[in-house]
């Protein structure tokens, strides 16, 4: 049978690659201390690494308080950041002070860093919506419960700056279990599509809650969920500060010049339950658990910091003092703040309150639980 | 033409949605604004409600006032998690930091021989939501107005459009950027003997009711709710305590809708004007037919003027 003459061209010709990806993998400090790829110019900054290593292990004794607060009925349900304290305060340290964070609700090390402060983080925790009303960082997201929601939010703050003309970036926080969102994959669709300054962190921290991130996808990372979007993707050892810091700040960079955004995804492990409610004893292997303990990321910045003659046990005992000093006069500041009036119930609902709600706040006052039931008489947000 | 006022006078009213910008919307209700106000101001999105609702969350708190279409109220469901969880109560868990000047606006109802899941109307699931209004204008002027309102208001809007009337109605709106005030009904007919009560499209078949009834000596007061939540219940009660007697007239189903609330009201701070029991007219607890049976589905005139009787009835 003679071919049809507009098959002829292709046929038995092989199948012709229309697209491909690479996902490259960046580690800079290994987990002895050693560097094992160029240091960028921070690296040899020992000031700056110092500041860096002091905000992790500040990151952690805090983190510990807040479980022991729980466990001993101070605190509500808490979400532990042990572990992930060099994708935290690495992030923290790339972002600008006018950038904007989205976070999940465990970064407190990045919070800190930026200026939320430790008696805030409490407040929240301990069931008071005052403790998202930031008294610096005031443009930043609080914490965001509805999974992957927030990536959307950044994504928006970010289309904001740029009809603004603001040279501001945000960065969007999620976990390895959030990227099944469906919310997740439409936030990398807009900001790719519309080349936005945002930047996504995923960490991947190997658990969601008792799922294993094999079972949460197929793909062999997850930053590769970044070429189904168009953008770039790449992966970092998440328990290495200096890698952290250093692909962050980089994406950063290329958002504020208009070259779109990044999917950062950071490899670490949860060394805490998912929170104070979860007990990861019942589905994780203690053997696994102990392995990551050996490549937790305080270790290596210590020893690098030691070899470089940059930081000493005295140094150590020092600074775990003072960060004990300020964590308790946190805690004191905290369990000191009374209970909120049961007007608050009412404030901020809108910027005026509508009539049918001043009817009912008269209702609340008279059956509130707080003593005292009204507030000093305002009678809307301001 | 609200839009085009109010992207005029405040730089950080921006429009997004799917099709709002070259299309100008399936509706051409944001028709000629991106000509106006270029690309960045009118955006086409993305095919994705979770997305538009999500981006305005982000817009609304870092500078700008979205107004943000969801093309049809049957596709508001994906962009629930965002409304219910996030802008409704952004400045509520933020003490006032953070703030949602949002306006969604979406076709609400049925009756224009639509594809099926085009003709939602499912306001009672937004209203029943603390933190954001839900506003329902019943003519183009009182749409000018109330979304002039709507997008100057600091706090989230849902804005739901009579698709009915987008075509139906033809009205002279003057461009002048005054706004009509939220959380008040308006009285587009008064009355002294029964008070009817609805919203949106039928206002359309209750004026017409009236009309009937006032054929038959029954003088019939009707009030458009306008904003769905909060409910205007001072206007209502007032209305009720003149006339004694109630119809709550809406397109959307019974079960939970609106009109159980406004009962519940009007029976609790007004039950010793009423001397009959209150009546609801309302879509049956089905769902929305295909555009055959819509006729079916939507009050007509007649069940309304039939309900008026019954409150007359000895």
């Amino acid at each position: 049978m003679p071919e049809a003459p507009h098959l002829k061209p292709w046929h038995n010709s092989p199948m012709p690659t229309v697209a491909e990806f690479k996902i490259e993998y960046k580690r800079i400090l290994d987990p002895q201390g050693a560097l094992v790829a160029k240091p960028p110019a921070f690296a040899t900054d020992y000031e700056d690494v110092r500041g860096m290593y002091r905000a992790m292990a500040r990151e952690r004794l805090f983190d510990a308080k807040a479980v022991n607060l729980q466990r001993t009925g101070q605190l509500g349900t808490y979400a532990s950041a042990l572990g992930h304290e060099a994708t935290h305060i690495g992030v923290g340290a790339a972002m600008r002070p006018e950038d904007v964070l989205a976070p999940v609700y465990r970064e407190i090390g990045t919070q800190m860093w930026r200026g939320v402060t430790m008696t805030e983080i409490l407040t929240y925790w301990g069931g008071d919506e005052r403790g998202n009303d930031f008294a610096q960082a005031r443009h930043d997201f609080a914490w965001c419960v509805p999974i992957a929601t927030q990536t959307l939010h950044a994504a928006g703050a970010a289309m904001a700056f740029k009809i603004l003309q603001e040279p501001r970036c945000a960065v969007a926080y999620i976990g390895d279990g959030g990227t099944s969102e469906g919310a997740f994959y439409e936030a990398l669709n807009l900001a790719g599509a519309r080349a936005l300054p945002v930047v996504f962190v995923v960490v991947n921290n190997g658990w969601a809650i008792s799922v294993p991130v094999a079972e949460q996808t197929a793909t062999r990372t997850l930053a590769q969920k970044a070429v189904a979007a168009g953008i770039p993707g790449i992966q970092v050892d998440g328990n290495d500060v200096f890698a952290v810091r250093d692909t962050v700040a980089a994406a950063l960079d290329t958002a504020r010049q208009g070259g779109g955004p990044t999917l950062i995804e950071t490899l670490t492990y949860r060394l805490s339950d998912h929170t104070t409610a979860d007990d990861s004893g019942r589905y994780r292997n203690p053997d696994e658990v102990k392995q990551a303990w050996a490549l937790e990321p305080l270790i290596r910045v210590r020893d690098y910091l030691a070899k470089a003659g940059a930081w000493s046990s005295a140094e150590e005992q020092a600074w775990t003092q003072e960060c004990a000093h300020e964590i308790e006069a946190a805690v004191n500041e905290y369990l000191k703040r009374s209970k909120p009036p049961t007007d608050a119930m009412f404030d901020h609902l809108f910027d005026e309150l509508p009539r049918h709600l001043v009817e009912q706040r008269e209702v609340a006052r008279k059956y509130g639980t707080t003593a005292g039931g009204t507030s000093s008489g305002s009678s809307s947000g301001h | 033409m609200a839009h085009g006022w109010e992207m005029q006078h405040d730089d950080r009213v921006v429009v997004i949605g799917q099709d709002v910008g070259v299309n100008g919307g399936v509706f051409r209700a944001t028709a000629g604004l991106q000509a106006r106000f270029g690309k960045h101001r009118v955006q086409d999105t993305p095919l994705a409600e979770a997305t538009i609702a999500g981006m305005s969350v982000g817009m609304a708190t870092h500078g700008l006032k979205p107004v943000a279409e969801i093309q049809f109220m049957g596709f508001i469901y994906p962009a629930l998690d965002q409304i219910v969880n996030h802008m409704s109560r952004m400045r509520y868990r933020t003490r006032g930091r953070l703030t949602c000047p949002v306006v969604i606006r979406t076709p609400h109802g049925g009756g224009i021989h639509a594809p099926e899941h085009h003709s939602e109307s499912t306001e009672t699931l937004l209203c029943h939501i603390p933190g954001i209004r839900v506003v329902c204008p019943s003519s183009p002027a009182r749409a000018y107005g109330l979304l002039l309102a709507a997008i100057r208001d600091p706090d989230p809007v849902m804005f739901l459009e009579p698709a009915r009337l987008y075509r139906a109605m033809r009205q002279e709106v003057t461009d002048d950027g005054r706004a009509l005030p939220l959380d008040r009904c308006f009285i587009l007919r008064e009355g002294r003997d029964v008070t009817l009560v609805t919203w949106g499209a039928m206002t359309v078949e209750t004026l017409r009711a009236a009309g009937e009834l006032d054929a038959r000596g029954i003088s019939a007061e009707v009030i458009d709710l306008a904003t769905l939540s909060p409910i205007d219940s001072e206007a209502i009660l007032a209305s009720v305590a003149k006339t004694g007697r109630l119809v709550i007239v809406h397109e959307a189903a019974r079960n939970v809708g609106v009109g159980a609330e406004i009962a519940a009201i009007v029976a609790e701070h007004g039950l010793y004007d009423l001397v009959a029991p209150i009546q609801r007219v309302a879509g049956f607890d089905t769902v929305m037919p295909l555009f055959k049976l819509e006729h079916d589905y939507i009050p007509s005139v007649q069940r309304i003027v039939d309900a008026a009787r019954l409150t007359l009835a000895d």
